[in-house]
């Protein structure tokens, strides 16, 4: 060691031409043993207490994807009840009462209990596998963030059966969801709601982030990161910086408005009703980005997969991504042209507007680029992005025709931006989910999806969304608002609805198809093996499904496609514990090893503290006392919780390992 | 009588791309060219991706990957930044397009006809305020404006948001607690067109529409002038006898009839209900039977209208329907 370089500079990531023998130098023996031991000691038992308290990210993202895949479901048969009532003129099925609860349930379903959740619970089990970690970086919180998204999903669909669903709209605009105007615990339901979604949300994101910055395999540095773990990482700052905003506008000021009288909202005691559009916007725009961007990295994980070739314009797509997300925080007003804001300041959002689909056309030249320059297989995951170049840039373009102010405040609120909006979030993130969901299930459940069902879903939702939704611009062009429960024959609004409903039964035979595709491939689909799709990734190194451990040591990464750089196994790190659950830590920028962490066990505290949570939001829109009660209920739950978590450490390596396989000296 | 209602209300207009004004032509002439300029990006762009992953351009190289010729790659990043830059073009093209319409909408003129509309869950109060407050003109759901000149509608809220659109006429605007804001549009095609709340304002926004009527100079102010009136006197037996159900019951608590000791300000005012085509902002052509049905029992018609149901006996009903019909 030369003087002043200090033990980290030697952490060396090995060099490009090190030599290679890896694992291969690790008889089978000793990688048998390793691999009881390693998954005995990152097991977190089995049976329902174990279930109660597991920490392992691959349990709880599973459940978090399952638990939003049935709330999808659930806000799938919510509009599939609006389109039974709105496929003929003044129909009977449903009431402007029922239908005002379904449509408000139905919008907070897909934005927070489906959307928002499953890309981020898409990035709590993957972003660890992509980046070479066996957990992520705060496991019990993660565990409570889970809880706390059930309690919202419990409580959201106990309540709608009790005649007690929101009803103000999934916006909950003021004064109509005010103490004055909405009476009742409905809009309560929807404001407490949204804090259990927020406190998920934001529990996922700082994992994410912690995870992307300090839990990554050596040698992975930022400009090596798969554009997944980008877009989960911008998306999880964007989470950060957005959801704050409406934490404070329902959880606080509607729900103290309701609940103690406060007068936030109300202009007769000099509150302000336009403020709230503007908090809520500025959580609600973002939200629509936070949903969009995770989409856009598996569109070019998928991409690189099934083209057979690295991404054309790396950089550009991540700049791009990294670029969407500051300007998704300037065009929250494009959703306010219609109120009295002034016309210059109107303006700049509609260049903000405009401007944000520059990054987005970057991404979809680069892959377009991509998919020339290879040998694209059209597999389902495949055909999925070509669906979403259809539907998307549709989507796009009524985005951009929306951002202009003269136009926008033709077709406002009308039945146009409902097409769009579906058009954007169906194509823009269903359509790549759906595409992750093939691409993916092998890695989660060890066997293939079917994918001669797969084609069959894949042209069903296609044709299925697009049938729904195009005539829907016709509508809103012919003067058909949205939130509308019923309409007149002599409007003519019949014809097209009754399309458009037909669509909605196209777009269910899809959905039910892909069910049946993942019951039958879930128990009888083929046999997956370590990497189906000869892909590029980590998370490919390990078994499909992932042992407990995930990885039995630190993967070496000298690239940005480690599986694509050698024909032989890769080389890693070894000398973590395997008495006690220990993970590396590497530099944020370099990704060096710098530590060694002792990970949590598992514990029962984060679903008593996600009790309280419940006992003191749900409480507090009955009495306002019970957000003391349920402070005090806390206090023990926090300090079990810490006393548990004492123990865990990060020691600084001393003599830190260098070339391609080392014992790392125990600290 | 209702058929032909039906009909007639089926030629009533409601769309943004048949405008009857130069604001809302306006904005149609924006939109066709978004449109054309926007499907043919849309599906232009479709295509290259579908020609593009059927193009195969890469050769397998040892590694199993796919790779171009080092030419072929400065090639794809030359079509990339050139496609970057068109984007930037087109969107900049909007943009100035997109301003130039927003500043002739936005440019109030100096002179115009002012009309007052304020919103009620769920019907739209209309006021033609005149200097001298006899000559002012109280009415709801029904707006009429004289084609070639140019109105101005002062927008306010009386209860939560709503937003005033007529999609022949302009775009719309929102009317908000606390706030006032204004629209205005110059009707240039006589005809009846169909406005509505866009905003979502509670139970019945479905039923929140009105009426614009676009008449000539001449008939605006001969109907101008018939709603300065005060309410018709009865004059038969049957309609005097309504007028005293209207007066004696819990009617007048919320309406109005000019002339008459009724000032009740919580509903529409009636001086004139019988000159106006639509019953209950839209929910139903204004004829004898949905008359009687709605002040019967208004929940079936529109359930969670504010106005509650009257219980009245046959005859007193068909008196009362009978005055009403008089307000011409």
């Amino acid at each position: 060691m030369s003087a002043g370089e200090t033990p980290r500079d030697r952490a060396l990531v090995p060099a490009a031409d090190a030599p290679l023998p890896a694992r291969a130098t690790l008889s089978d023996d000793v990688l048998a043993a390793e691999h009881e031991r390693l998954n005995a000691l990152w097991s977190d038992g089995s049976g329902f207490w174990a279930w109660l308290t597991t920490v392992d990210h691959k349990s709880i993202a599973k459940r978090y994807i399952v638990t939003a895949f049935l709330m999808f479901l659930a806000g799938g048969l919510e509009a599939g009840a609006m389109r039974l009532q709105l496929s003929h003129p003044q129909a009977g099925l449903l009431g402007p009462d029922r239908y005002n609860q379904i449509f408000t349930t139905h919008g907070t379903t897909m934005m927070f209990l489906f959307a928002v959740p499953m890309m981020t619970a898409m990035g709590l089990y993957f972003v660890p596998l992509l980046v070479g970690a066996r957990n992520v970086a705060f496991p019990r919180l993660n565990a409570f963030g889970y809880w706390c998204y059930l309690v919202g999903v419990v409580f959201l669909y106990v309540s709608l059966p009790l005649n007690m669903g929101p009803d103000a709209g999934w916006f909950a605009y003021v004064p109509l969801s005010g103490p004055e105007f909405s009476p009742g615990h409905r809009v309560d339901v929807w404001a407490q709601l949204v804090t259990f979604t927020e406190i998920a949300g934001l529990v996922a994101a700082v994992n994410i982030i912690a995870t992307t910055f300090k839990l990554r395999a050596p040698g992975m540095s930022l400009n090596r990161l798969p554009v997944f773990v980008w877009t989960e990482l911008v998306v999880s700052f964007m989470i950060v910086f957005a959801l704050p905003a409406v934490a404070l506008g329902s959880t606080f000021m509607l729900g103290m408005d309701r609940t103690v009288s406060t007068q936030f909202f109300n202009p007769a005691e000099g509150g302000d009703a336009l403020l709230w559009q503007h908090i809520f916007w500025f959580f609600g725009h973002p939200e629509v980005y936070i949903i969009f961007l995770p989409g856009m990295g598996m569109i070019t994980e998928i991409v690189e997969a099934f083209a057979r070739r690295k991404v054309f314009g790396y950089t550009a797509i991540v700049l791009a991504n990294i670029t969407t997300g500051f300007f998704a925080f300037g065009l929250w007003v494009h959703h306010m042209f219609a109120t009295p804001i002034p016309e210059l300041g109107q303006s700049l959002f509609t260049a903000a507007s405009m401007v944000i689909a520059i990054p987005t056309g970057v991404q979809i030249f680069c892959w377009i680029a991509t998919l020339w320059a290879g040998r694209p297989r059209f597999t389902t995951a495949l055909l999925f992005v070509m669906g979403f170049f259809f539907t998307f840039i549709n989507g796009g373009v009524t985005g951009v025709m929306l951002a202009s102010v003269a136009f926008d405040k033709q077709v406002h609120d009308t039945f146009f931006v409902v097409a769009h909006l579906h058009y954007v979030l169906l194509g823009g993130a269903v359509t790549p989910l759906f595409g992750a969901f093939y691409f993916w299930f092998p890695k989660v459940t060890g066997r293939m999806l079917s994918e001669r069902l797969g084609k069959w879903h894949f042209w069903l939702f296609i044709i299925g969304v697009n049938v729904t939704f195009f005539p829907m611009h016709l509508l809103g062009l012919n003067g058909m608002p949205r939130r509308v429960y019923t309409y007149l024959r002599e409007t003519g609004w019949g014809p097209l609805n009754a399309i458009a409903s037909a669509g909605a039964v196209i777009i269910v035979a899809a959905v039910a198809v892909f069910l049946v595709n993942v019951f039958i491939s879930y128990r009888r689909g083929e046999i997956a093996g370590n990497n189906p799709w000869n892909s590029y990734g980590l998370e490919w190194v390990t078994a499909s499904p992932p042992p407990n451990y995930t990885f039995m040591y630190p993967v070496v990464v000298r690239s940005r496609h480690p599986l694509w750089e050698t024909s032989v196994e890769l080389p890693v790190l070894t000398g973590l514990s395997t008495e006690r659950r220990e993970v590396l830590v590497t530099t944020t920028m370099d990704a060096r090893p710098d530590h060694r962490h002792n990970a949590p066990t598992a514990s029962i505290w984060p679903l008593a503290l996600a009790i309280c949570m419940a006992v003191l939001w749900i409480g507090s829109i009955f009495s306002p006392y019970m957000v003391l009660w349920g402070l005090l209920i806390s206090a023990p739950v926090l300090i079990m919780w810490s006393r548990q978590s004492m123990n865990i450490k990060s020691t600084e390596l001393v003599q830190p390992p260098a070339g391609p396989i080392v014992e790392m000296v125990q600290a | 009588m209702r058929t032909s209602l039906f009909l007639a209300l089926q030629s009533v207009q409601h769309s943004a791309t048949s405008p009857a004004s130069p604001e809302a032509r306006a904005i149609a002439h924006l939109f066709w060219w978004l449109l054309a300029v926007g499907a043919t990006i849309w599906l232009l762009v479709t295509a290259i991706a579908i020609w593009s992953a059927f193009a195969r351009r890469g050769t397998p190289g040892e590694d199993g990957l796919m790779h171009v010729s080092a030419a072929t790659h400065s090639g794809m990043e030359r079509v990339v930044i050139a496609a970057t830059a068109v984007t930037a073009v087109i969107l900049m093209g909007f943009l100035v397009f997109d301003f130039s319409v927003g500043r002739a909408l936005a440019a109030f003129p100096a002179q115009s006809l002012t009309v007052d509309v304020t919103g009620h869950q769920w019907w739209w109060e209309v006021n033609y305020e005149d200097p001298n407050p006899s000559l002012s003109v109280k009415t709801a759901n029904e707006i009429h404006v004289p084609v070639g000149e140019p109105v101005q509608f002062k927008l306010a809220s009386h209860d939560v948001i709503h937003s005033f659109w007529v999609p022949n006429m302009n775009g719309k605007r929102d009317l908000i607690p606390g706030y006032r804001s204004s629209i205005w549009f110059r009707a240039d095609t006589p005809g009846v067109y169909r406005g509505q709340c866009a905003e979502f304002c509670g139970l019945q926004h479905a039923h929140m529409a009105f009426l614009v009527v676009a008449q000539t100079r001449p008939e605006f102010t001969k109907w101008l002038l018939q709603q300065r009136t005060g309410g018709a006197v009865p004059t038969d037996s049957l309609a005097v006898a309504g007028q005293q159900v209207f007066l004696s019951g819990t009617c007048a608590l919320c309406h109005t009839i000019a002339g008459t000791p009724a000032h009740g300000t919580v509903g529409p005012d009636l001086t004139h209900l019988a000159s106006r085509r639509e019953l209950a902002a839209g929910t139903a052509p204004n004829t004898r039977g949905y008359l009687g049905g709605w002040i019967v029992n208004p929940q079936s018609m529109k359930p969670g209208t504010l106005m509650p149901a009257n219980p009245l006996q046959p005859g007193q009903l068909q008196a009362l329907v009978a005055y009403l019909e008089t307000l011409k």
